[in-house]
C-alpha cells in the first residue's frame, strides 16, 4: 500500500487551508494509499495544531523541539530526513516555505522530485503522472515522475477540493525524539512586516487591476482616470511593483494582498496563480488583454481582447457619458 | 567574494503566443523568442552590485547548447566577469536533479563564496537552487528580497514570505540563495553593451570535462519527465465579448451595472 505523508504548515496555532487539500491530492494518486499528516514545531502551537490534524487524519506524526518553533526549511528538512521511512511520497505545499524545504528535502531522502502539481492522474507501475503548468500557466503539461524509491512533491495551493474539518480521531505518535541533530547554517532573526501604503486596496469594492500590459509607468495615469470614473481603486501585479511604479501595498497575490472586491477588472494581466492566489470571495472578473489566448481567460467572468492602452480611455469616456 | 549565478535560456513569456505543434504533444518552437529568465536578471544585477561594493568577481553559468551561449554574454555585458558553458549531448532530457548534478559538478572545480539561481524559471518549479545546495551541502535560501554582505563568514538575507512580509536569516558561507525579482533594478544592456563583449572567449565543458557520470543525468538519470504538453479543458471559461470596441463597451457596461461595478 501506498503510504503518503503530508507535511502541514502552521502558524500561530492553525494549519494552513492547504492542510485539508493534501487529502483530495493523496486520492487521486492512490485511492487506497494510507496518508499521515506531519508536523513539526513546539509546545502548546505544535499540539493543537496536531489535534486538529487527528481530527482529518487517522495518523498524525508529531516533532516537538524548540529549534522547530519558527518553520526555518533547513531544521525541519533534517527533522523530516530523521524520521521519515526511505521511499516515502511526501506532499509539501507549493508556497513560500514548500519551496524553500522541498527540493532540497528530495535530495536528502534520495528520491524523485516534481514541483507544483495541479493534479494527479493515478499510478501506473512505478510511474505517477500528474499535471502542472508551465510559462506561467500558458500551456499545461503531463509529467510522470519514479516513486518506486520516494518521492517529494509539491501541490499547488488551492488546486485541489478541500475536504471538510472532519471528525475522526487520529492517533497521535510523537516522533519528537527521532529527530537527530537540528544544528543549522541558516538561522532565523526575525519577520518584517509589509509596509502599509497610501491607499487600502483591501477596502475597495471595485479594482482597476494592471499588469505588465501597461508598458510604461507613464500610462498608469490611464488606469487612474478609469479607476476614478468608475469610482474605484488602481491595483496591480507584481512587476508593476518590481518596477517600482506603484507602492508594494497596490500588489495583488499570494505575496501581496488578499483582496475580495466585488469587481476586479484585470487589465494587462496573464493570470498567474500567484496574482490570482490574491482574488478572493469569487469577484466578478473582468479581463482585458490583447493576447485570446492568455490564461487569465481561463478564470475570468468576461474577457476582451483587445490593447488596454487603447480600450481604457474608450470605457472610461462611455461611463462618464452615462 | 567570488559569485557564480546561474542562469536559463528561457521562451520569452512577453514576446511569444504559445502554440501546441500538429501532433499537439510539444510546443510550436519554431519561431518562438527566446531570453534570459527574468529571475537570473535580478540574480546577476545583484551579484555585480556586491561585487561592486566588496571586490570579487562573477562568473554566470548556463547549462544548456550552443544557442544557451547568447543569454551568458547578455548577462557578461551587464557585468559579468566571466561565462561557462556546459553542454554535451548526454545532457539532453535531464530533470530537475539532472541540472543541478551538472551544476556542482562545475561548482567543485571553482571556488565560490556565494552562489545564485532565480527564484524559478520558465518551468515554474524553483528546484536547482535548492536541490543544487543540499548537493554541496551547503545552506540555501530561496525567494531572497535582500542580501546584507557585512563579513565574509556570514551574510544577511531576507526572503520574500506570504503577504509580502520579509523573513530575515543569517546565513554561513558559502551558501545557495535563490533571488526574487524586485531585489534590485537590473540594469538595462544597449547593443554596445552586447558588442563589447561578443568577441570573448567562453569556454564550454561537456560531461567528461566535468567529471560527470552520463548516467546520473540527461535522459538516463531523470526521474521526472514531462509527457506532453497539451491544452487544458477550459470548462467554462470567459464570455469573451465580441463586436466592435463600441459595442463591447456597451454589453460591458450593463455587465458592470448588474454586478455592483458602476
Ligand atoms: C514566489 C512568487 C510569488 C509571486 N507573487 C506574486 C504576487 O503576489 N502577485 C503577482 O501579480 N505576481 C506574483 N508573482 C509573479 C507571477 O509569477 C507572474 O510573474 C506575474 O503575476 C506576472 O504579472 P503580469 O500578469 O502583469 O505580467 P505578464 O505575465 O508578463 O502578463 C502581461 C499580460 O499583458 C498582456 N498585454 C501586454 N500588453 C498589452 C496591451 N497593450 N493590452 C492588453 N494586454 C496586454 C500580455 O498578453 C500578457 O498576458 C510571484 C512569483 C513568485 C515566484
Ligand atoms: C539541455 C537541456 C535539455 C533538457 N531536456 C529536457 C527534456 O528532454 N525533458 C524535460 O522534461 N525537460 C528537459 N529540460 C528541462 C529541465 O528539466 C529543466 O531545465 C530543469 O528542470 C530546470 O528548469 P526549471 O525551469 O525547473 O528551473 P527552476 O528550478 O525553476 O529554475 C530556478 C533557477 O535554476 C537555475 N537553472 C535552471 N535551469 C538551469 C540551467 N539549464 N542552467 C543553469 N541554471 C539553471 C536558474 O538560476 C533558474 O533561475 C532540459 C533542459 C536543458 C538545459
Amino acid at each position: 500500500m501506498t503510504q503518503i505523508f503530508a507535511y502541514i504548515p502552521h502558524k500561530n496555532g492553525a494549519a494552513e487551508d492547504v492542510a485539508l487539500e493534501y487529502p483530495e491530492a493523496a486520492k487521486k494518486i492512490d485511492a487506497g494509499a494510507s496518508v499521515t499528516a506531519v508536523v513539526t514545531g513546539s509546545g502548546a502551537d505544535l499540539d493543537k495544531v496536531a489535534g486538529d490534524m487527528a481530527k482529518i487524519y487517522s495518523e498524525v506524526i508529531k516533532v516537538d523541539n524548540a529549534a522547530l518553533a519558527y518553520p526555518n526549511a533547513e531544521v525541519v528538512r533534517k527533522a523530516l530526513t530523521a524520521i521519515l521511512p526511505a521511499n516515502a511520497i511526501v506532499l509539501v505545499a507549493h508556497d513560500t516555505f514548500g519551496m524553500d524545504l522541498a527540493p532540497g528535502l528530495s535530495v536528502k531522502l534520495d528520491s524523485a522530485y516534481a514541483a507544483d502539481a495541479i493534479d494527479f492522474e493515478g499510478v501506473d507501475g512505478d510511474a505517477l503522472k500528474l499535471v502542472r503548468q508551465e510559462l506561467g500557466g500558458a500551456v499545461s503539461t503531463h509529467v510522470t515522475t519514479d516513486i518506486s524509491a520516494g518521492a517529494v512533491i509539491t501541490i499547488r495551493p488551492g488546486a485541489f477540493a478541500p475536504v471538510d474539518g472532519g471528525s475522526a480521531s487520529g492517533t497521535i505518535t510523537d516522533k519528537s525524539g527521532d529527530a537527530g541533530d537540528l544544528a543549522a547554517k541558516r538561522t532565523f532573526i526575525e519577520v518584517v512586516e509589509a509596509e502599509v501604503g497610501d491607499v487600502d486596496i483591501t477596502k475597495s469594492d471595485v479594482l482597476v487591476s494592471i499588469g505588465r500590459g501597461i508598458e510604461d509607468e507613464d500610462n498608469i495615469e490611464i488606469a487612474q482616470e478609469l479607476a476614478d470614473a468608475m469610482g474605484a481603486v488602481v491595483s496591480c501585479s507584481r512587476p508593476i511593483v518590481d518596477a517600482k511604479w506603484l507602492e508594494k501595498s497596490r500588489q495583488v497575490g499570494t505575496s501581496g494582498q488578499t483582496v475580495k472586491p466585488k469587481v476586479y477588472m484585470a487589465m494587462g494581466i496573464s493570470g498567474s496563480f500567484q496574482h490570482m492566489g490574491g482574488v478572493k470571495g469569487n469577484p466578478f472578473i473582468v479581463a482585458v488583454n490583447k493576447n485570446p489566448k492568455a490564461p487569465i481567460f481561463q478564470v475570468a467572468d468576461v474577457g476582451i481582447v483587445e490593447d488596454i492602452l487603447d480600450f481604457m480611455p474608450e470605457l472610461q469616456e462611455a461611463i462618464e457619458d452615462l | 567574494m567570488e559569485i557564480l549565478v546561474c542562469v536559463k535560456r528561457v521562451p520569452d513569456t512577453a514576446e511569444n503566443e504559445f502554440e501546441l505543434n500538429s501532433d499537439g504533444n510539444d510546443l510550436d518552437r519554431d519561431d518562438l523568442v527566446y531570453s534570459v529568465n527574468e529571475w537570473d536578471n535580478y540574480a546577476v544585477e545583484e551579484a555585480i552590485q556586491i561585487v561592486d561594493k566588496v571586490g570579487g568577481s562573477v562568473t554566470v553559468v548556463t547549462v544548456g547548447d550552443d544557442e544557451a551561449e547568447e543569454v551568458l554574454r547578455r548577462e557578461m555585458a551587464m557585468g559579468a566577469n566571466n561565462g561557462v558553458l556546459l553542454a554535451d549531448d548526454a545532457f539532453e532530457g535531464s530533470d530537475g536533479k539532472g541540472i543541478a548534478t551538472i551544476l556542482k559538478a562545475e561548482i567543485e572545480k571553482g571556488s565560490y563564496d556565494l552562489i545564485l539561481t532565480g527564484a524559478q524559471a520558465d518551468e515554474g518549479a524553483g528546484q536547482v537552487g535548492g536541490m543544487l545546495a543540499a548537493m554541496l551541502d551547503y545552506p540555501y535560501a530561496s525567494l531572497v528580497n535582500k542580501i546584507e554582505v557585512d563579513g565574509d563568514a556570514k551574510i544577511k538575507v531576507g526572503r520574500e514570505i506570504e503577504g509580502g512580509n520579509q523573513e530575515m536569516n543569517e546565513i554561513e558561507l558559502p551558501c545557495v540563495l535563490s533571488i526574487q525579482t524586485g531585489i534590485n533594478e537590473p540594469r538595462y544592456v544597449g547593443i554596445r553593451g552586447i558588442r563589447k563583449v561578443a568577441k570573448v572567449e567562453i569556454p564550454e565543458k561537456d560531461a567528461g570535462a566535468l567529471g560527470i557520470d552520463a548516467s546520473a543525468v540527461g535522459e538516463a538519470g531523470a526521474k521526472t519527465k514531462r509527457v506532453d504538453y497539451f491544452v487544458p479543458d477550459m470548462g467554462d471559461g470567459a464570455e469573451m465579448l465580441e463586436g466592435s470596441t463600441d459595442e463591447i463597451i456597451e454589453q460591458l457596461i450593463e455587465k458592470l451595472k448588474a454586478k455592483g461595478g458602476l
